[in-house]
């Protein structure tokens, strides 16, 4: 493929100037000159594109790059808001790592992640794959895995703490007429996180399912036909086509699936407010209570611009991981 | 061809737009005193009952009418809600917080030693009733040196509220509640027995709630949360009165299981509960009946209260503050706003709870009693004339809580009941909860968290 002109400019220098003129060298007055016109002209005829760049940049800048610069000031400032914030160093991160809470919040948050990678990453991946291989009802059926995308994370929170009531929940039930013995779903400490990666995955997955069907789709059919010649049993041929076809898209759902996760928050707040006992205390309801029960907005931007710096470590090491392997 | 093009055009507007959206961030345009040339002052208040609440707002509104006839330079700029954490920093922050908010008791304290409420020592003598208030709800909106900050506009104490119907479906007399513990724990098996889901009490556990039970808890059975020793403030929970709370919830929830299964419960969950007449009983201030009635339909004759069993009780409320940067002019508009409204005269008082009658808005609940001595035994008197709500059924509450010490909510009291959230949740879904080390590993967090209560 020949190689296109970026733009109109660059289009009509060409058109109007088809020897040009040695670059003048920089720093001399000619060239000074020369660029400032270049500049100039280029500017006068984008000057709509970049007032639209200049919105968008605007926007973001407003909405986006100061709020996170701003937070991570306020995790070096006592904060009230009534009087100018007051510098205190690294205080906020001292009180943080002597809230007993602290370690509890991560090494759940810890848990959550490595327990939704387990169910999340490869419950949607198995569906999408089960999926694309139906013949009849595939779009009911993807519209069905989409659906609990489609409800309000209250409802689906509500929702499921019906089915996980130890009384007359749909699970003991389910389990009983089964004759196995009931479950303290969310009142247990050792399933209440389970029991919130249950909800988690089920409301996320459609999302994700929708990205490997598509994904699925891209394949090209003859590599499979070729594996079907050569004999390959569907095991074969999702291990040796679908898979190594669909490394990329994984690994980036894998990437987003540890950021997200790592920022649970309705579960927990809606389903156990942290408990039983602090089981379910994860760095955002922790970082929540700071903010919005303490009013410690110091304290609250110190944990977010851990949580950043942690996901920003994380994305970077993962990014050179994938690369170095691609 | 000269003129115009099209791309020009988008990108004068673009720029256009972009101008205007700056330029409406500016500031309005009144004064910072709230004074305009005429000397009236206009003060923004919050506390508007929402739209959903259509009696309570026309009475609202009507009464900003009446105040503004009686108060020629004071206008009113209703708002709806009230004070909320989760909006408040930044409503202050963004110059957008009223001049007169409203607060739960629980908020004062932070507030005030954050600086975010205004000092309104020097206006408060003018107030009419003032020297009638509770002192023991004024110290609640004071600080250590005295200064005050805000004034009381509701208060209520903890007590039992039950279901009257299901106490005589379960061969108890509903004008005879429990007044100990044992009690409670003898009536709540005997309604549980009832079956078909029915729960004898409940108690909540979740988002710092069980943390503010269990205070309560602890305060009945003669203990304390916190206190001060030489100038610094530890944790005083784990302790006798601390075990024998938490004992008599545990057998309760494992031995009788009285307690239901599903546990993790917050306000609304168990107020559900109440209105579905599924549950017996639980600790609430007289301010739960309405809320249940309104909400779930039902009639006031189905709820009794009594007194909390044992020697104290948690004693809450609410007021409002004033906004930090107000000017003076504003200060003491809202202090007249706040006395006439809700620190009424008996004469203001006699307005209201007729009118209240006539909407079917209930009078003559236990509580709120703001003032202390002659003023509110005249305002008891207009109550007992209008009430419209079973007074009978409170009797219980009445004669017993005047012998129950209210005791106010422990320093950093939303931290403490975090700590103490899980000490509930412990010991009300693990059958094998160690009380004694639960209490002493909460105590240890808990005095991390006085140590910078100053």
């Amino acid at each position: 493929m020949s190689a296109q002109p970026l733009s109109a400019a660059a289009e009509k220098s060409t058109e109007e100037d088809p020897l040009p003129s040695p670059r003048p060298p920089a720093g001399t007055r000619a060239g000074a000159a020369a660029g400032n016109s270049r500049f100039r002209r280029a500017v006068r005829e984008n000057l709509a594109a970049y007032l639209f760049l200049a919105a968008g940049v605007l926007c973001f800048a407003l909405f986006s790059w100061y709020p996170i610069v701003r937070g991570v000031l306020l995790g070096f400032q006592q904060v009230t808001f009534a009087e100018p914030a007051r510098w205190v160093g690294l205080d906020n991160f001292r009180r943080l790592f002597d809230d007993p809470l602290f370690l509890t919040a991560w090494q759940n948050t810890g848990y959550f992640t490595l327990l939704a990678l387990v169910l999340g990453f490869a419950a949607p991946f198995a569906t999408a794959v089960v999926l694309n291989e139906l013949r009849h009802g595939r779009p009911y059926l993807r519209m069905t895995v989409y659906l609990p995308v489609m409800l309000p994370p209250i409802v689906t929170m509500l929702l499921w703490r019906q089915f996980y009531d130890p009384g007359p929940g749909l699970f003991n039930t389910v389990l009983e007429t089964l004759r196995l013995p009931a479950q303290q779903w969310l009142e247990s400490e050792n399933l209440a996180m389970v029991s919130l990666v249950l909800v988690s995955t089920w409301a996320n997955m459609g999302t994700t399912t929708l990205i490997y069907l598509a994904a699925l789709g891209g394949i090209p059919g003859e590599l499979y036909e070729a594996a079907e010649l050569d004999g390959a049993s569907i095991r074969q041929r999702l291990w040796h086509v679908t898979i190594p076809q669909m490394r990329f898209i994984l690994m980036i759902t894998l990437l987003l699936q540890v950021i997200g996760t790592m920022q649970v928050f309705v579960e927990p707040f809606v389903l156990t407010g942290g408990g039983p006992d602090d089981a379910t205390v994860t760095v955002l309801l922790l970082l929540y209570r700071y903010a919005f029960v303490y009013n410690d907005f110091g304290l609250a931007s110190a944990m977010s611009t851990l949580l950043f710096v942690v996901l920003g470590l994380f994305s970077v090491v993962y990014l050179r991981l994938t690369r170095s392997k691609g | 061809m000269p003129g115009i093009s099209r791309r020009q055009v988008l990108g004068s507007a673009t720029a256009a737009a972009l101008a205007l959206a700056l330029t409406a961030c500016g500031g309005s345009g009144s004064s910072p005193s709230g004074v305009d040339k005429d000397g009236v002052v206009t003060i923004s208040v919050n506390g508007m009952p929402a739209k959903t609440q259509a009696v309570d707002r026309a009475n609202f509104l009507e009464d900003v009418k009446v105040f503004e006839k009686s108060h020629p330079k004071i206008r009113i700029d209703a708002r709806e809600g009230q004070m909320d954490p989760k909006t408040f920093a930044a409503k202050l922050a963004g110059g957008q917080l009223e001049d007169v908010y409203y607060v739960y008791f629980t908020d004062p304290a932070g507030l005030i030693q954050r600086r975010q409420a205004a000092d309104i020592s020097k206006y408060v003598g003018e107030v009419p009733f003032f020297e009638d208030i509770d002192p023991a709800l004024m110290k609640v909106f004071k600080d250590a040196g005295g200064r005050t900050y805000g004034l009381p506009t509701g208060n209520y104490s903890l007590g039992l509220l039950y279901n009257r119907a299901l106490f005589t479906k379960a061969g108890l007399d509903p004008a005879k509640p429990p007044v100990t513990w044992e009690e409670v724990r003898t009536a709540a098996k005997k309604i549980s027995a009832l079956g078909d889901g029915t729960v004898g009490y409940a108690d909540y556990s979740k988002n710092n709630q069980g943390g503010w039970h269990l205070t309560s808890w602890i305060y009945s059975m003669g203990g304390d949360v916190a206190t001060r020793q030489d100038g610094r403030w530890k944790a005083a929970f784990d302790s006798e009165a601390g075990h024998k709370a938490l004992q008599a919830l545990h057998d309760m929830r494992w031995t009788d299981k009285s307690m239901g299964t599903r546990q993790l419960l917050e306000i609304a969950d168990v107020q559900k509960m109440m209105g579905s007449g599924k549950l017996g009983m639980y600790m609430a201030g007289p301010d739960n009946i309405p809320t249940i009635v309104k909400q779930f339909e039902r009639e006031y004759a189905e709820y009794g209260l009594a007194a909390l069993p044992g020697t104290a009780t948690l004693g809450g409320g609410d007021g409002f503050m004033f906004n930090p940067k107000a000017s003076p002019e504003k200060i003491k508009a809202g202090l007249q706003w706040v006395q006439w409204k809700y620190l009424r005269s008996p004469e203001r008082e006699a307005v209201d709870s007729k009118r209240a009658k006539a909407a079917g808005v209930p009078i003559g609940l236990p509580q709120p009693r703001l003032l202390a001595g002659e003023a509110q035994a005249e305002i008891d008197k207009i109550h007992d004339q209008y009430a419209n709500t079973p007074v009978e059924n409170y009797q219980p509450f009445i004669e017993r809580n005047a012998q129950v010490e209210t005791k106010v909510e422990p320093p950093n009291a939303q931290q403490l009941y975090t700590i103490l959230d899980g000490v509930m949740q412990s010991v009300l879904t693990k059958k094998d909860a160690d009380i004694d080390a639960l209490l002493a590993e909460a105590a240890k967090k808990a005095d991390v968290v006085l140590a910078s209560v100053k």
